[in-house]
């Protein structure tokens, strides 16, 4: 108001996943039990967003209390995925600075406001049918967005918000960012504080951010980065804003590709692609080497026990006394408890509820939850051996295929499909370093296809320089829809 | 009836004499409830919060001439006293309006995370110190589960792995005054100390049929101190709470208002036949309806239950304090507790100061703790040595406990509003050593001025001339006046009826108005029956 430009976010349209609180607006975590629930405060990066300016256009969809990978298990509905919806768009390529041998035009990011040159257009009207598929505008059928950060992750990839917040647990953020083709930062744990973020698991939880480009996710994370008091789990030491402008020497990187991240059900578009991409960077000077990380494929398990007995605990204080949904029983507390969770919750919501009251158990403690930390601490040896032995960045698929269909989605149950879909993606969760998603190209299906780089713990410098320089090099197309 | 709950743990929470008056069992003697009366008709201080409604009984079966031994272990909630709660900024202050001093955290609102309040790790450091505990370089919290209105988390933040202190001792007396028993000093092993959010209160409306949550005390800053069950009985158990609340109180870490829920002591008691295994048999006394029946069976289910799924608590990281200090302190340790610098800010403690009494003026142990129990009485103590240092401390000592006390619980005052200031304890003291007055008289001017007299004590002496007659000849002349006045006693006495002597001493006595010196009297009297009788 005062006519001073706040920040590069001042004015600019943003949106947040619906497990952020914000003030005296519903935040519901797609939830009953939270359904009509409207906070008293705003959580932190919220509040640092609003400080510079942002606009807060909406809250995002989400699987409920952030426990799915699709975004289909809501109380306002499923999410579909933009790509392949329908809906008409175009795509448009922008390609980096630098001419190369093929693009010769020069052209920056847009949040940067420098001109932008059209290279291709692609029109894709209605997908034409193929052999056993129906339209994907038929209910049932179309391509899921991942979750369960879906909504935030289509809200980007439409161009309704310049970036949006999710969260990232075992893959929250970086899922549906692949599946919709957008970039998704999981930053370091504890840089970003979780002071409003509705936990799932407190000991995995970050904010995620959600962009079209690297750059973006760069300005985003300068503006939400830092200690604060609110919350005891961040890092105290003061955060160095990233500095993206200078080009990297790809040559002086040295990358590792985790031979155990070739997992069964892995699509074969996906294997090229990420054999594409560490082709692109060996002939451009980088140091490529396989490496081991012998324990990625007990993650899943580790990572499911410690999940529940942290559900257990952090949805135990939904009673229906001090806030959210409260049902009409009036027998005793305890009837009241049981009938405003049992309403309250989904299936999901409730088995992984039991399963971690039972972990907990005095006698069945040291079996499960001791014994994930431990798996869990040689998890994230995994990737300080691999950081101590030089590799300054991983790189692996994010996911195992492209956009699953929605009918395909939902024929496996919750808890089988994260089983399957957080494979690549919460390692980095149990080990805490960061993680970033971004889309490399298209599939034979016209959906987007994406890679992982993951880096040491509060070295997202290196991990974002290194994703800028992929992203540069394969020049995704950027979806606009027509309006 | 209104039921008042604390958190679901172990034995019932009730302030430490309806232990005593209930749950009570001698050494050496089958108990019955005469004996119970008995110990009620002795003095003690009531400590009985008026809305503990829950006694716990111990039931002893009847078997012949059995030799009853009996276990008692405490376990202490002391509210530490700060401005804010535990982990949030809510303030603490007792007696506030329902539900005004929560926040967001404390109602256990979605997103909200603890932060943990430096100044109650200090107190319970402080505490941890004075008890001679070692201090823990790291320890952890974690969540207690269960379920329970007053409890919005559905989990309590405690210290269940690692707490803040272990393995210390507390050194008390067994002193009763009016007991036959001879003081003795006892240790009471402490298992540990350890940090912990308090739980609200919740009310259970019968008639509206309804539960009502006040969650002022929910996050209250609490020190659980966990005792090894060495005690023996009640009489021990409530020496070692009122040393306990000396000490708290000397280093400024509990207020120790029972009335106000500052302290709360459970008990863990067991009865056994010596050479038998231990048997607890509790029974839930007192509940008054229904639907109160539901709840005590409820807790008691809990109670007995506990598993309460602990799990460490992932957003608070560890605890780490500094146990010695480090030399050139690197910037990481900055804001650490510094153990050894809390430890030069511990206060003289009160074993400290009955040592000091003992030593340096010379007066007996059992006097020294009754001073030191009655911090007024103390620094009365002190005023009167201050002013003047040739005063006799032993009867400095006596005038405060047989004489002033006397004379309050007479009137029913309290210490607090006694209307003698030091000063003129002094005086009187002064009045006394010089032999100016004696005993009965130094009584007859503290009635004086409590009554309203203003003059100081050596007016009063003046005014009603009561000095103390110690002139030789004059006392010669009451004792022959007292020999010759009762003839009857005289003979009674030489012919060996010893006894009728105090009644000749109380004869002088009246004669001279209570103010002959006795002990004169006593010896004067003595030599003059002795020469009749051998003439």
């Amino acid at each position: 108001m005062s006519g001073n430009v706040r920040s590069l976010l001042d004015g600019i349209p943003v949106a947040v996943k619906d497990n952020y609180c914000t003030r005296n607006i519903e935040t519901t975590c797609s939830s009953r039990m939270l359904e009509s629930f409207k906070p008293p405060y705003n959580a932190t990066v919220v509040q640092k967003l609003q400080d510079a300016g942002a606009v807060l256009l909406g809250k995002c969809n989400m699987d409920e209390f952030a426990m799915g990978s699709g975004t289909v298990d809501s109380i306002h509905g499923p999410t579909k995925n933009i790509w392949q919806s329908g809906e008409k768009y175009t795509l448009l390529r922008n390609v980096g600075e630098r001419a190369t041998s093929v693009e010769q035009v020069q052209g920056c990011n847009s949040t940067h406001g420098s001109k932008m040159v059209y290279q291709e257009l692609h029109h894709l009207s209605s997908h034409s049918n193929k052999e056993g598929s129906s339209s994907p505008s038929e209910e049932g059928d179309w391509f899921i967005a991942g979750g369960s950060s879906g909504g935030s992750a289509v809200a980007v990839a439409s161009g309704a918000v310049f970036a949006a917040l999710g969260s990232d647990t075992g893959g929250s953020t970086r899922n549906p960012a692949a599946y919709c083709g957008v970039v998704g930062l999981k930053p370091s744990y504890g840089l970003l504080s979780r002071h409003g973020l509705i936990p799932l698991v407190n000991s995995m939880d970050v904010p995620g951010i959600l962009t079209r480009t690297v750059d973006d996710a760069a300005t985003l994370l300068n503006i939400l980065a830092g200690h604060d008091l609110l919350d005891s789990t961040t890092v105290q030491d003061s955060f160095i804003p990233l500095d993206l402008s200078q080009d990297i020497d790809i040559s002086r990187i040295r990358i590792g590709i985790p031979k155990e991240y070739n997992c069964p059900g892995m699509s074969d578009e996906v294997m090229e692609t990420w054999s594409g991409v560490a082709d692109i960077l060996e002939r451009a000077g980088a140091e490529v080497v396989q490496v081991s990380m012998p324990h990625t494929p007990s993650s899943i398990a580790c990572y499911s026990v410690l999940n529940q007995c942290e559900v257990a605990s952090n949805m135990a204080r939904y009673d229906g006394i001090e806030f959210g949904l409260r049902t009409a029983e009036n027998r005793s507390t305890e009837e009241l408890y049981a009938s405003t969770r049992s309403q309250g919750f989904n299936e999901t919501v409730r088995g992984r509820i039991l399963a971690g009251n039972y972990f907990l158990l005095q006698r069945n403690y040291p079996h499960y939850f001791l014994q994930a930390l431990k798996v869990r601490r040689l998890i994230a040896q995994d990737f300080t051996h691999a950081w101590s032995s030089g590799i300054d960045v991983l790189l692996t698929p994010t996911t195992l295929t492209d956009a699953p269909r929605y009918s395909q989605f939902i024929s496996r149950d919750n808890r089988e499909q994260c089983a399957s879909q957080d494979y690549c993606t919460q390692p980095a969760n149990m080990a805490g370093c960061p993680a970033v998603t971004l889309p490399i190209k298209l599939s034979k299906q016209g959906l987007p296809l994406s890679l992982q780089l993951m880096g040491q713990s509060y070295r997202e410098d290196v991990l974002l320089a290194v994703a800028k320089w992929i992203e540069t090099a394969v020049d995704f197309p950027r979806l606009q829809l027509e309006t | 009836m209104i039921l008042l709950y604390s958190e679901g743990k172990s034995v019932f929470t009730f302030a430490l004499p309806a232990l005593l008056i209930r749950a009570w069992t001698c050494r050496n003697f089958s108990v019955n409830n005469n004996d119970a009366k008995h110990f009620l008709s002795r003095k003690v201080k009531s400590y009985v919060s008026p809305t503990s409604t829950y006694t716990t009984e111990t039931k002893f079966k009847n078997k012949k001439q059995s030799y009853w031994k009996s276990v008692v272990g405490l376990e202490i909630h002391a509210q530490i006293t700060s401005t804010s709660k535990l982990f949030s900024q809510a303030g603490t202050e007792f007696g506030v309006p329902v539900n005004a001093n929560v926040s967001f955290f404390d109602a256990a609102i979605p997103g909200t995370l603890p932060m943990l309040n430096r100044r109650c790790v200090e107190a319970g450091v402080l505490t941890a110190l004075a008890l001679s505990c070692r201090v823990n370089p790291v320890s952890f919290f974690d969540r207690k589960h269960y379920f329970y209105s007053d409890l919005p988390a559905g989990y309590q933040i405690t210290q269940h792995r690692v707490p803040l202190a272990q393995e210390g001792v507390l050194e008390f007396h067994v002193f009763t005054p009016g007991s036959h028993h001879k003081p003795y000093s006892k240790k009471s092993c402490i298992k540990q100390l350890q940090l912990e959010q308090d739980s609200g209160k919740s009310l259970h409306d019968e008639e509206a049929c309804r539960s009502l949550v006040d969650l002022n005390r929910a996050g209250i800053p609490l020190m659980e101190l966990v005792f090894e069950p060495d005690l023996e009985d009640g009489e021990e158990a409530a020496a070692l709470v009122k040393e306990l609340m000396l000490i708290l109180q000397r280093l400024g870490t509990c207020s120790c208002k029972m009335e106000e829920g500052a302290l709360r002591v459970d008990a863990n008691v067991s009865v056994h036949h010596e050479g038998e295994p231990l048997g607890v048999r509790t029974e839930v006394k007192n509940i008054g309806s229904v639907r109160a029946v539901g709840h005590a069976i409820q807790y008691e289910i809990h109670r007995q239950v506990k598993d309460y799924r602990y799990m460490p608590e992932p957003n608070l990281p560890p605890l780490r304090v500094l146990l010695n200090d480090q030399p050139a302190v690197p910037n990481t340790y900055r804001d650490h507790i510094n153990v050894q610098c809390l430890r030069r800010k511990l206060p003289e403690l009160p074993s400290e100061t009955r040592a000091k009494l003992t030593n340096k003026y010379g007066i007996s142990p059992e006097s020294a703790a009754i001073l030191v129990n009655e911090n007024v009485l103390l620094q009365h103590f002190y005023d009167i040595m201050e002013e003047k240092k040739s005063r006799d401390p032993k009867l400095s000592t006596n005038i405060l406990i047989m004489e002033l006390l006397t004379i309050l619980n007479k009137k029913k005052l309290s210490l607090e509003a006694s209307p003698f200031p030091s000063h003129t304890l002094g005086e009187i003291v002064d009045l006394l050593q010089s032999e100016k007055i004696n005993l009965v008289t130094a009584r007859k001017i503290l009635q004086e001025i409590i009554s309203g007299n203003s003059m100081s004590p050596s007016e009063v002496v003046e005014k009603y001339e009561w000095t103390q007659i110690t002139n030789p000849s004059e006392i010669e002349k009451v004792c022959t006046a007292v020999i010759e006045q009762n003839p009857k006693l005289v003979e009674q006495f030489c012919s060996g009826k010893t006894k009728v002597f105090n009644s000749l001493v109380g004869k002088a006595a009246k004669i001279t108005e209570n103010r002959a010196n006795m002990a004169t009297v006593v010896q004067v009297l003595t030599a003059k029956l002795r020469k009749i009788q051998n003439p």
